[in-house]
Formats: C-alpha cells, structure tokens, sequence
C-alpha cells in the first residue's frame, strides 16, 4: 500500500533462465523473496512459487485478524483463491526437464506442486482451516470471482470466516512465451487509459484477505478494515479475448444493485485498466453507460501500471487500493500516464496519488473469455 | 562411497535423521518416512544410480523391489546396479 500511494513503479527488467530469448523482457517481478529462509526443504519441494506467494500472505492476514482457527470456527471457515496458471514455473521446469534436457524421470511431487489448488490447500492445512475451500480459475478473474464466492459463502451463512484472494507466478520463460503470442504485451511500460498506451505487462505476487461475517468480527472487536458489500459476475457470451462493453456493465451494475448501493455514492473504482487498447476504452465505455454524468465526479484508476497484471492474483492485489481508499482516504494513481485518450475521458487519477474521503469503492476485473466479476466495498464505520 | 552407504545416506536425509541413526533392519516407516516420503526416496535412489525401480505405489507388497527394511533395499539396488553394469 505504501508503494501504491507513493506512486511506485515496480516494473523492470525480468530476470530468470532464457530471458534473452523473448521479445517482451519487463515484468512485475517480485525480487528480493528469499523462500529458501521462508521455507524447510520438504516444503521447497511442494511450494511452487506461487503457493510461497499464497502462504506467506495468507500468513499476514490471518496474523492480522487475530483470528486462531480451532473446534467450531475452523469446521466453519474455509479458503477460496483465485490463480489462472498454478504452477507454471513447476510446468515449465519439468518440461524443459524431459524435453530440452531429456530426461525421463520426474520428481514425484511434481502433481501436487503445479496444481492449482495447490495454494488453497495448503493454507487450508497450515491455518486448519476445514469448511469449504476451492481455488476458482477464470484467468485475469480469477480473484474477484474467488472473493465473490467467499463473500456469498459468509453472507448466506454457508462460513463464518473464509479466506480469500488469490496469487500468480507465470515469470518464467515458458509463462511469458506464451503470452507473447498474443501480441498484447508491451516492452516498455504500462500505461492504462494514456493515449500511447502499448500493451499489458505481467506481474506476480499474491493477495490474501479475511472475510469475516460482521457480528463476528464486531463482537470480537476486530480491526474492520472495510465492508464487502455485494458482488455481481456476468459472461460476456461473445469473444474469447475481445471484451464486450455489454458484459462490464451488466456486472458493474449488478454489483451495486446487490451491495443495495446508488450509483451517485461510488467514489473510487480500481480499474481492470490493462494498458491494452481494447480493455481501456471498453471499460470506460462501460463505466459511461453505468454511471452517467457521475462517471465524470468518480476516480478510477489502474494500479496495474505500478505491479504490472498479475491475471489470476490481480483482484486480489488491486483489492487493497480500494481499501486504502476507503480506509486511509488515499486513492493510488494511474503512474506513467502520459497522454490523455478522449475514449478513456474520465478522472484517471494521473501519475500522483490523491487524497478523498470515499464512502463507496468498486474493483473490476473483466477476463479473457468474457468472464465479468466486481466487488462492491463501503468504508466500515 | 559405496552403494549401500549412499542408500543409507539418501534414507536418512529423507528422514531428516543421522545416518548412524539408520540400521540395516530399520523399516521406513520406523524411521517416519511416509508414503509420499518413501516415494520421493525412490526418486532419489532412481536419480543417484541412474537405475529404474519397478514400484507401484499402488500395490507396494506385489512389487519385485522389497522395501520392508534398509537392508532390502540395499540389497535390491545393488542387484539393479549390477545389472546395468
């Protein structure tokens, strides 16, 4: 959060095996994270790194509720993550293993360690956590989808508590190949909503939360560091890759008929804003048609032109601009804005953060596929 | 290093033990190697000595390989060595 108010680009140069064999070379990395000291060797041995990112957020949260799970409160909480990839890097190590490198044996935990539930389960057994727990895989979704279904998962009273968020590590040689393919990347920066905009760029990492009923959290005095109030999911039914104004808005709207909230009330939106043509003009078009003439009162900003896109992790991350948001009234900036775009022509939050009181904050998240999820949170008072 | 002192070497670092706490009539179990344990032990074994050691982790009582002791399986690995060689 310091980092996002600060303006902070964490983008640079990508350093692992191959680099120099592909055309996009920046990234969202996360440097610095010595799992080695995190970790015992028998967990190295089934902690993908985007599992060590899950833990050791799932880590911090729970550290940070307070919240110890035995006897009824752990048959009654569970964990759902989000993550589009899983293991890549285990993907990618085992088959350059056998391929490249011909060899015809595997370690054993190589099963267990790429899953995609790998994450969840894990923090399942560290936390004893034993009610519902899944991981949700809908690609640059993935998060708020997961966060969609814990929220529902305490609201209807199915959990008392759960644990959500979600995480992705795909920079690795074979993880960022792939996405070059596509053509939407860019090879120097990230720039959602500015008129030179050229692309999306990755990033990595995990964002964990605790999702807790609201009596229980009262009763208990618990730090409340915001409220979900509703959700709303919508498929775009029409294109693989290409997103559909029709879908964004339908869940954009469906969000705040459920959390019963109106539109006027909506201070800040933490954009999908990938930096990619299509995403950015779409999504304001989007926010234009659900909003009106407030659409051009409210903030909405991109997050991602500091830690890049984290796909299935990135709702997660992104969550927390909303929260400082409503927290802290401190709304993160769009960095590396440069040239306005007449069809991205809202209130962006350029480059410096901005101080607001928000009552009321929505975080998009539109996927490949046509998969809509946004989350509506009101500050806790 | 002989086979069977890096048999013992291996088992022991999978049972995160010293390798003067592994005897030859030691089961794995004993030494609280798992299933999962005892699976990435063969992969290790399998690894060191570039041999192939027929075990299903399905049926482990049906297989050639006997593992009920240290010493059985010392004694399977060094047949497979010689084998190869």
């Amino acid at each position: 959060m310091a980092a996002m108010r600060e303006g902070k680009c964490g983008i640079g140069p990508l350093e692992f095996r191959d680099v120099e064999r592909l055309s996009i070379q920046i990234g969202g990395q996360v440097k610095g994270f010595e799992a080695e000291g995190l970790f015992n060797r028998q967990q190295m041995t089934l902690y993908d790194r985007f599992t060590q990112f899950t833990l050791c957020a799932a880590r911090e949260a729970i550290d940070q509720s307070g919240l110890e799970f035995t006897g009824e409160l752990s048959a009654r909480s569970g964990v759902v993550l989000g993550t589009a990839g899983g293991g890549v890097s285990t993907w990618d190590d085992n088959y350059r293993s056998v391929y490249e490198d011909g060899k015809n044996r595997v370690h054993p935990f190589v099963v267990p360690k790429l899953m995609n539930n790998a994450a969840c389960s894990h923090v399942s057994m560290q936390h004893n956590l034993k009610g519902p727990s899944f991981t949700v895989s809908t690609a640059c979704a993935s998060s708020n989808h997961a966060m969609s279904q814990a929220f529902a998962m305490v609201r209807t009273g199915m959990a008392e508590v759960m644990i959500t968020g979600g995480s992705e590590s795909m920079l690795c040689f074979g993880g960022v190949k792939a996405w070059e393919g596509l053509r939407v990347m860019s090879k120097d920066a990230c720039r959602p909503f500015s008129a030179n905009r050229n692309g999306m760029v990755q990033g990595e990492g995990a964002g964990v939360f605790v999702f807790e009923e609201m009596e229980h959290a009262k009763a208990r005095g618990a730090d409340i560091l915001c409220e979900v109030a509703g959700f709303a999911m919508s498929s775009d039914a029409a294109d693989i890759v290409m997103p559909s104004k029709q879908g964004a808005a339908r869940a954009i709207a469906g969000a705040l008929q459920d959390a019963g909230i109106d539109r006027s009330e909506v201070g800040y939106i933490n954009a999908h804003g990938t930096g990619t043509a299509a995403n950015d003009k779409t999504e304001c078009a989007a926010v234009a048609d659900v909003f009106g003439p407030h659409a051009d009162d409210l903030m909405i900003s991109s997050t991602k032109s500091m830690h890049g896109h984290l796909i299935g992790g990135t709702g997660a991350v992104e969550l927390l601009a909303c929260i400082m948001a409503l927290r802290d009234g401190v709304i993160a900036p769009t960095i590396g804005y440069e040239e306005a775009d007449p069809e991205c022509a809202l209130d962006v939050v350029p480059n410096v953060a901005r101080e607001a009181n928000v009552d009321v904050a929505l975080s998009n998240a539109f996927a490949f596929g046509g998969l809509n999820a946004v989350l509506a949170l009101r500050k806790f008072s | 290093m002989s086979v069977r002192e890096k048999v013992f070497e291996i088992i022991a670092e999978q049972a995160m033990l010293d390798v003067s706490d592994v005897t030859a009539d030691s089961t794995l179990e004993s030494l609280g190697i798992d299933s999962l344990g005892l699976v990435e032990s063969i992969f290790a074994i399998e690894e060191e000595f570039d041999v192939s050691i027929p075990f299903n982790a399905n049926e482990p009582d049906k297989s050639d390989f006997d593992i009920s002791s240290v010493e059985s399986i010392v004694a399977g690995i060094e047949g497979l060595v010689a084998a190869k060689s």
